[in-house]
């Protein structure tokens, strides 16, 4: 509608003539500016595409590395159960301890070792034990992969005729993805025990009475879902921790950088695929 | 008489017997993001010779081997190995030019995650070779040796100086019998006295391993101890090409002021 009434407008066409030649030259310079910044960006686009085909295509070629797989799984899942254990019992002693003295006041205690158990599996779980692994693994990964590049190892093993997609991307990819469910499952597990510790300290339940409690009140709705997402949650850590480091640019400062954003990247896009899995359960339930 | 001086004859009798290049390189041109590092490259490097490359920091050496090890795609030009060029070669003809060649690099690039007998492993277990652990421990053994560091094999990298680490990758660059050597720049950040052992390690190599060789260097030392004949590169371009004795005794300022 606009547009029609401005063209019979003769005002215009005089205020276009006054352009002058070096407005042209600066509008040019801006609009290559621009370009450049959108082709940056759709080169970005481009290259985590190409690299994520390239990941998927060296899963299922033939010459998988099973060794440095076993051994990504033992750094990625046994190095960090420490670390989880700690998160695992610290949730479940926090959420028992918090909701305890509500539950009282409504003379429902007896609900309590079903509502821990269903907000950690559900929810606090493998949200929480994924930005601690987004943490320890993501950064891991990014600065590992990125001193490599940094310091010619990728080139050296590409001279040695081996893939470097294959042999230090797939497996950790692989390793992450396998592994942050376990890690997850085993974080859910422990806060539940933390659980009938802290339900301990003011109460008296016993351990089979807490546990079945505790079980009778997941159903597989609650489970399903939850152990899903922590599959994507371990993909995209690996991901985004082996494109950083796989990308690293050159001199050691890359590293540092390589390292920070996998570790932003990875926490940010773990909120993300949790809000996408909510949604995608809630229709599910329906 | 001094030792250069019979050994660039003995290329040039050598050269005239072998008129194939191992390696030709003709008119190769690099750039990143546009801006041009080589421009026209055009360099032989013949059979069973030690060919030292000298040239400015950042007048594009490194770019150049690592083109030459298919590491970096070049822009222009051709780099033919074997008479056939590494652009057009498929994935698996890369993986067996590989396995014969070695590359040293500048950084040294060991593999910070594997003990020295790992590191040492890793090659020769990947070059195809089909080896008995027996035969893999004589071989690591005898680099060792070789290198002269045979006690580290059970260090880490991080543990070892950095002569020591230069060193051990150059053992695990001779390990899998090279035919062609790639040297980027072997002997930098190292003491006189080690500068002058990897020296002696690289004609070792030569005259055992029979290999062909490119050595990236800015110590005179290095090249006139090594050289059979030297290229030198400035600006993307190849600025002179010639044996020991031209370059030391030429006139020109540029070529002075790197053997003066
Ligand atoms: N992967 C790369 N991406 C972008 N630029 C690069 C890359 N590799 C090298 N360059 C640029 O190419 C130029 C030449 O670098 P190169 O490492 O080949 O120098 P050099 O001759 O080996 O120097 P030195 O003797 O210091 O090692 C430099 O300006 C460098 O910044
Ligand atoms: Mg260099």
């Amino acid at each position: 509608m606009k547009i029609k009434k401005l063209i019979p407008d003769s005002k215009v066409i005089p205020k276009l003539r006054t352009v002058t030649v070096e407005s042209i030259t600066n509008v040019g310079a801006k609009t290559v500016a621009k370009a450049e910044a959108t082709g940056n960006f759709l080169t970005d686009v481009a290259d985590v595409f190409l690299f994520m085909m390239l990941v998927l295509r060296g899963t299922f070629s033939r010459k998988f590395e099973f060794r440095e797989f076993l051994r990504q799984c033992f750094q990625i899942g046994v190095k960090t159960l420490p670390l989880i254990t700690i998160t695992g019992g610290i949730m479940g002693l926090v959420l028992t301890i918090q909701s305890r003295p509500v539950l009282v006041d409504f003379g429902a205690v007896s609900m309590l070792p079903g509502m821990v158990a269903v907000s950690l599996i559900r929810e606090m779980g493998p949200v929480i034990t994924a930005l601690i692994c987004a943490g320890k693994i993501g950064s891991g990964i990014g600065a590992e992969l990125g001193s490599m590049k940094v310091t010619e190892q990728i080139d050296a093993m590409e001279v040695s005729s081996t893939n470097p997609i294959r042999f230090l991307v797939v497996t950790r990819v692989l390793a992450a993805t396998l592994m942050i469910p376990l890690l997850v499952l085993y974080a859910d597990m422990f806060g539940i025990l933390a659980s009938w510790g802290g339900a301990n300290i003011k109460g008296d339940v016993t351990f089979s009475l807490f546990i079945a409690q505790a079980f009778g009140a997941i159903d597989f709705l609650d489970l399903f879902p939850a152990v899903i997402k922590t599959f994507f949650f371990g993909a995209v850590i690996g991901m985004v921790g082996t494109y950083k480091g796989y990308h690293a640019g050159r001199g050691t400062e890359s590293v540092g950088k390589a390292a920070n954003s996998a570790v932003v990247l990875s926490s940010l896009l773990v909120l993300v695929v949790d809000m996408i899995a909510v949604q995608i359960t809630d229709m599910m339930v329906l | 008489m001094n030792i250069e001086n019979t050994q660039s004859l003995n290329h040039n009798t050598f050269n005239s017997l072998s008129n194939d290049p191992v390696i030709n390189i003709t008119n190769v041109a690099k750039a990143f993001a546009g801006v041009p590092v080589l421009q026209d490259v055009s360099i032989q490097l013949y059979k069973g010779e030690n060919l030292v490359v000298l040239g400015k920091s950042g007048t594009g050496k490194s770019v150049l081997i690592k083109c030459i090890a298919g590491l970096l795609r070049h822009d222009k030009g051709t780099i033919d190995v074997f008479g056939k060029d590494i652009k057009t070669m498929r994935s698996r003809e890369i993986d067996e030019y590989r396995q014969k060649l070695g590359f040293l690099f500048q950084s040294g690039a060991l593999y910070d995650s594997m003990t020295v007998k790992q590191n040492l492993e890793f090659p020769l277990v990947r070059s195809g070779k089909k080896l008995s652990k027996k035969e893999m421990e004589l071989k690591i053994n005898e680099v060792l040796e070789n290198v002269g560091l045979p006690e580290v094999i059970n260090k880490m990298p991080s543990e070892l100086s950095g002569g020591m680490r230069k060193r051990i990758s150059l053992a695990r660059t001779i390990i899998v019998d090279p035919l062609i050597m790639l040297y980027d720049e072997p002997t930098t950040g190292l003491d006189p006295v080690t500068s002058d052992e990897i020296s002696t390690l690289i004609n070792d190599v030569q005259m055992k391993y029979k290999t062909s060789s490119i050595i990236i260097t800015h110590d005179i030392k290095c090249a006139l101890k090594t050289a059979n004949r030297i290229v030198m590169l400035h600006e993307g371009m190849l600025y002179r090409e010639g044996n020991v004795d031209d370059f030391e005794s030429s006139t020109d300022p540029m070529i002075h002021s790197f053997f003066h």
